[in-house]
């Protein structure tokens, strides 16, 4: 009887066991998702969790990761940045997510970033940004600024022959950090004090009379003259708007934006900005297989044939793949192998390419010049003849020249400074 | 200067033709062959080629050269056959023949490789086109191509244009075409041209003329700095009259989404937080029926004034019996239950249109602006919102004085109990009221939707300054809004070129609270016992 008994209690407790280890390797893994899905950034932020869901079904369909089905979870901070962090602590703590996809907005990604640096979380980062920062637990797949403006200027500099420079922005951290990159480069190709104009605006900035007024006097010189817009989100309509009301024509001053996608694009009338630029690392009209089936997809997802793809977007789809591709590598969703393997996974970008993950938790990215159509597309005009590797620390700024980033062991240091050969060196004057 | 190349070789070919006998057609072997070329060649090779293409003599050549220009010549990738691209919108696009201009239906896009061209070349297939308008009968077209040659004009050309003058008819083409030969000159250092361009207001002009002050020869130097100081004189009347104009364009801005609060706030003394999204309402009220009128976005926007304020007004008569009634008297919770409402009705358009912004087409008739000179110009859309806000202020006046629901509204503000032991039936005054001011809000929105973005976030951009302009002007008075939005606006302007947009938000901010401070019932207080409660 009692042996009996005890081969019963031992059977049942060993099938449980098997059950449990069953049921753990079916244990799907959880991918945070960290978007707006109301207030202002709402516009753009809500279509890239729309992508990440996307692309999680498709990773799902194909068998998941490591046998594993992806669990998404959606969180809503709403535009609203403290709560960017208690949302991300949420997923870290509460729903013990492996991966978080998210922010857009830098002061968000700054108020963040300790949350996941405390609870060694991840996070894929996928909005061009200042730069000026490295964190062990972030992976930015956006451009950082020798990604995108730099080379935007040199094209302005060396095909356009461009000699005067309007620098508007946004009255934030990016546009205000990637300005002042940009007026040191220009200082130091030779160009004037008084040949540089920067003039920053509020968030939703609409009346742009007097502003246009005086950009379109300071183009009157007799030099080309280009305007570099870090004007973020839906200012830029009524800017445009005003520019062609008063008769600026992207043939006498061309206006580059860093912040005008697809996505913004489809919110304007695009006639008045036929011939202004904008540079990015992906356009939706470039073409390529992987971009024709990345837009099939969007559009049977989303079911609206009008939906248009764009660069962060790009940059998620990247992130994405990168991320699955270390996980199968390190066998496991753990943050730390993950965070290990990642480096140096290669993975095909929507333009044709490649992109590698650096060892400064950045990728290399092609930099694209392209024109506005009147059908709210972008065509190519210029490209960077290969790939670009993102810069963390920019070589203009005095305070993070010297300043490295390497994630690998032995150096496993987001600062590291090359000329005192020491970590943590000079980050906060080069962050302010 | 390429421009300048190409500009010449297709005059001299003009005169060339017309000298000798009429347009032949090239074959279409021999467009196909040049087209080829244009689609192949590199950038600067092109420049060469769209010159080829004008001087070929085809008649189809100006329709190619606008086509390039607007970026709808192409060619398939599959037949190599060049096509125009009709509409481009889609996934699927119409597209025409090139060379015989048949219409060969849809296309997918993927198959279209459209002839690249950039800024460089679009300015210059501009160029040559405007050349060619320099003789065509139509004098509006002349006048903007003898516009577009200032600063443009070398030796060759220099010819053509003194030959141009002599047959030229129309005075104001004449006097363009003069300037742009006289900019030339005084590049050349031809003393005499001087004084053609003393007084213009043409940036050309002025550049040449700065080139000359600094050059060596002195004589003209010293002319030249004398030319340049009329003008900068001139050029300062016309900055100041810019500047005084900016400011009654968003002088007027603010006077439309404040005057609806005017009412609610300023008559009836209901803190409405959601008078923003009623704003809110009427843009996408007029988005709305663009939508309904495809084609016509004219007519849809003229047939918005009314269904913006019907909208809008529906909307506030909702809020005034489901909120606003309950809590009469208690300023604190109105205002929190109606931020409530705000924060509802934006978050119902994000879920039922979309989180994304809608784009509102400005019509032809609004775009661009009226040139008073080469100076000053005044922005069509703007001349027209500053001329709505007047027409809805002169009515609103007129409602609430003239008319017996304009007596009704006074009498219940100024004393409820006695208004209604009158017999006036103080429910529906205010039910009424209410209406108007919404209705008000939904106009201004049907107004925004043409200088600003229309989508849900909208209306928080204007409730500030609303309730600003309502304060300052005087609550309960409606020329006090007037007055104080005006000049609101007028100070934003002169303050933002040296303050910046940022700051001159601040200063004018700061200098209104100052200003209550000190007269707390704002610029134009009521006066009497009701203003006292």
């Amino acid at each position: 009887m009692t042996i009996k008994k005890h081969v019963k209690t031992g059977l049942s407790a060993l099938a449980l066991s098997i059950s449990l280890n069953a049921l753990a390797a079916d244990d799907p893994i959880k991918v945070g998702i960290l978007h707006s899905l109301s207030g202002t950034m709402a516009i753009s932020e809500s279509t890239l969790k729309d992508t990440m869901l996307m692309l999680i079904e498709q990773q799902n369909e194909a068998g998941g990761v490591l046998g594993r089905q992806l669990e998404p979870v959606v969180v809503d901070p709403a535009s609203n940045w403290p709560l960017f962090a208690e949302k991300a602590r949420e997923l870290l703590e509460k729903e013990e997510v492996d991966v978080i996809f998210g922010n857009w907005t830098s002061v968000s990604r700054k108020s963040v970033l300790p949350v996941v640096e405390e609870l060694n979380g991840l996070l894929f980062y996928p909005v061009q940004y200042e730069g000026e920062e490295s964190s062990e637990n972030v992976f930015y797949t956006g451009a950082a600024p020798n990604q995108q403006a730099i080379p935007a200027v040199d094209y302005l500099m060396n095909e356009l022959g461009v000699e005067r420079w309007v620098l508007a922005g946004t009255d934030y951290v990016y546009p205000r950090t990637t300005n002042k990159i940009l007026e040191t480069y220009l200082r130091d190709h030779g160009v004037a004090e008084e040949d540089i104009m920067i003039n920053y605006t509020p968030f939703g900035h609409s009346n742009w009379q007097s502003i246009v007024a005086d950009i379109k006097k300071f183009g009157s010189e007799g030099q080309k003259t280009a305007v570099v817009s870090t004007i973020n989100g839906d200012a830029n309509v009524p800017f445009y708007r005003e520019l062609g009301n008063q008769g600026i024509d992207a043939a006498d001053i061309p206006v580059v934006a860093f912040s005008v996608g697809e996505q913004e694009l489809s919110g304007i009338d695009t006639a008045p900005l036929v011939g202004h630029l904008a540079a990015w690392n992906y356009f939706m009209s470039v073409e390529s297989d992987a971009n024709y089936e990345f837009i099939d997809a969007w559009t049977a997802y989303t079911g609206n044939e009008d939906a248009v793809t764009n660069d962060p977007m790009e940059a998620h789809f990247i992130g994405f793949n990168m991320w699955v591709d270390a996980v199968e590598k390190a066998g496991t969703a753990d943050v730390d192998a993950v965070k290990d393997a990642i480096i140096g996974v290669t993975v095909p970008n929507l333009t044709g390419g490649y992109a590698t993950m650096m060892p400064n938790h950045h990728i290399t990215k092609p930099v694209l010049i392209g024109e506005i159509q009147d059908n709210g597309q972008f065509e190519v005009v210029w490209e960077t003849p290969s790939t670009v590797a993102g810069d963390a620390w920019s070589d203009f700024l005095p305070g993070s020249k010297d300043l490295i980033s390497d994630w690998r062991k032995p150096l496993e240091c987001g600062n590291y400074n090359v000329a005192t050969h020491s970590c943590g060196g000079a980050a906060d004057e080069a962050a302010e | 200067m390429s421009i300048l190349r190409s500009l010449t070789s297709l005059l001299l070919f003009l005169a060339l033709t017309v000298s000798s006998v009429a347009h032949a057609q090239t074959s279409d072997s021999e467009a196909t062959a040049l087209l080829q070329a244009l689609a192949d060649s590199s950038y600067a090779q092109k420049e060469q080629i769209i010159s080829d293409i004008a001087s070929s003599g085809d008649e189809r050549a100006r329709t190619w050269l606008e086509a390039y220009a607007d970026g709808k010549l192409s060619q398939t990738k599959d037949t190599g056959q060049f096509v125009i691209v009709l509409t481009n919108r889609g996934r699927d696009w119409t597209v025409a023949d090139a060379l015989s201009g048949e219409e060969l239906g849809e296309m997918s896009r993927r198959n279209i490789d459209k002839l690249r061209i950039n800024n460089a070349l679009r300015k210059e297939v501009e160029g040559l086109l405007s050349v060619i308008d320099l003789t065509v009968d139509n004098a509006d077209t002349r006048l903007a191509a003898a516009r577009a040659l200032k600063g443009e004009v070398d030796a060759v050309l220099a010819e053509q244009v003194v030959s141009l003058l002599t047959t030229e008819g129309d005075s104001d083409v004449r006097a363009a075409l003069e300037e742009a030969l006289a900019i030339h000159r005084v590049e050349q250092g031809d003393l005499a041209a001087v004084a053609v361009l003393s007084g213009s207001l043409n940036a050309q002009a002025r550049v040449a003329l700065n080139n000359a002050a600094q050059g060596d020869n002195p004589e003209l130097a010293a002319a030249a700095s004398k030319a340049l100081e009329s003008i900068e004189t001139k050029l300062k009347l016309n900055s100041a009259a810019e500047t005084l104009y900016f400011g009654l364009s968003l002088g007027s801005v603010l006077v439309l989404a404040a005057i609806g609060l005017a009412i609610t706030f300023g008559v009836m003394g209901v803190i409405n937080m959601a008078h923003g999204e009623l704003i809110m309402l009427g843009a996408y009220t007029t988005w709305g029926m663009q939508q309904l009128l495809p084609g016509q976005p004219g007519l849809a926007l003229i047939l918005s004034i009314p269904a913006g304020f019907l909208v809008a007004a529906l909307a506030g008569i909702a809020i005034e019996r489901t909120v606003i009634q309950h809590l009469k008297g208690r300023p604190l919770e109105t205002l929190l239950a109606t931020f409530g409402v705000s924060l509802i009705l934006q978050q119902l358009v994000r879920t039922v249109i979309s989180p994304l912004n809608r784009s509102v087409v400005t019509p032809d008739w609004m775009s661009g602006s009226l040139m008073i000179n080469e100076a000053l110009s005044l922005t069509l859309n703007r001349l027209y919102v500053i001329g709505f806000a007047l027409v809805v202020f002169a009515g609103l006046m007129l409602i609430m004085r003239k008319t017996r629901l304009g007596l009704e509204v006074r009498a219940v503000t100024q004393n409820r109990a006695m208004a209604r032991s009158m017999g006036i039936k103080a429910t529906k005054v205010d039910i009424l009221t209410f209406g108007l001011g919404s209705g008000v809000a939904g106009l201004a929105g049907v107004a925004l939707s043409q200088i600003t973005n229309v989508g849900p976030n909208l209306g928080q951009s204007y409730i500030i300054d609303s309730f600003m302009v309502v304060v300052f002007g005087g609550v309960g008075n409606l020329w006090g809004t007037l007055v104080a939005g005006l000049s609101l606006g007028t100070i934003n302007q002169i303050l933002e070129p040296w303050a910046g947009a940022v700051l001159a938000k601040i200063v004018v901010l700061v200098f209104i609270i100052l200003f209550i401070q000190k007269r707390p019932r704002g610029l134009f207080p009521q006066k009497g016992r009701a203003a006292e409660g």
